[in-house]
């Protein structure tokens, strides 16, 4: 019983629904949101690591890192952008951003 | 033998946890399960040879991401179960969505083969007599030495937007004049009091 690349391919298949769903699911709470992209960054990294392990090329790992990169900006700039409408507002309730509406 | 135990023991416990923060209803649970999630990815990437990717992800998601969440999500004083609500509301159209990206991924998954051409081509073969992390450093510094940049850059925006957007000055606080403290000169510091002798002050 060996694990090939479909076992990793599955696992990372099965985080990114969870995320998408997670997205649709919690669409009140921005920062269940917020957690379900970091989930399915999650997920392409492991996707990009286990091609990079299995066909031997460093190429993905780097990629990946890049990635971990953009995510952690993502969630420092999404954090902070939630600090300031909640410290305007007094609420995080996505529904009712449409100020920006014209 | 040891392997696969562990990789199914990494990928159910990642796959549980990642079901309980979408699921969870207190955020501050959803915040510990995402924690758990980023541990058990980091057991599968020492399983698949990416020791240093497995670091950096307990230190930087683990160590500062998952925090700022953390701290986000205690410092908001929100009533969380009322935006719970609408969960069941989503859940017709969310499990559809779902479902049919599982059956793309499945479908893309089981249809691909991998070729010859593809693995001949490798731009950085990964050598046998380093570590994983040395190896990343050779390829890292030299042939992606620009998007390297290009990330400390992109780290850096980040950086300044966060403070900018959560920097607040308010009125009452006293805070420190470097111009103020450098015009200072002798007759506004200090004035001299001539005290009577032999009486004290």
């Amino acid at each position: 019983m060996t694990i090939g690349l479909t076992h990793y391919l599955s696992v990372a298949a099965i985080l990114f629904t969870l995320g998408v769903m997670g997205i649709i699911l919690n669409r009140k709470n921005i920062i269940v949101i917020l957690m379900s992209v970091e989930l399915i960054l999650l997920s392409v990294n492991i996707n990009l690591v286990a091609f990079s392990s299995f066909l031997g090329d460093l190429t993905g790992q780097v990629f990946s890192l890049f990635i971990l990169t953009v995510a952690a900006a993502e969630a420092a700039i999404g954090l902070a952008i939630l600090v300031t409408y909640y410290r305007n507002r007094g609420t995080i309730a996505v529904e009712d951003i449409n100020v920006l509406k014209g | 033998m040891v392997a696969a135990a562990f990789f199914y023991l990494f990928s159910t416990l990642m796959i549980a946890s990642a079901f309980m923060v979408i699921a969870a209803r207190n955020p501050v649970h959803s915040v510990l399960f995402l924690i758990l999630a980023f541990v058990n990815a980091s057991g599968l990437f020492i399983l698949l040879g990416a020791e240093f990717l497995a670091m950096i992800l307990v230190v930087v998601y683990v160590g500062a991401v998952a925090v700022l969440f953390l701290f986000v999500v205690m410092m908001l004083d929100v009533d969380f179960a009322e935006l719970k609500q609408g969960f069941l509301q989503y859940l017709p159209i969310g499990a559809l969505i779902g479902i049919m990206v599982a059956i793309e991924l499945v479908l893309v998954m089981t249809g691909w083969v991998t070729s010859d051409a593809a693995i001949a081509s490798a731009s950085a073969p990964a050598p046998d007599d380093v570590s994983n992390t040395a190896a990343l450093g050779r390829v890292l510094y030299t042939k992606h030495f620009y998007f390297f940049q290009a990330a400390g850059l992109v780290l850096l925006t980040a950086m300044i937007g966060a403070i900018v957007l959560t920097l607040s000055h308010k009125p009452d606080v006293k805070r420190q004049n470097i111009a103020d403290q450098n015009a200072r000169d002798r007759k506004t510091a200090v004035e001299l009091k001539k005290a009577p002798s032999r009486a004290g002050v």
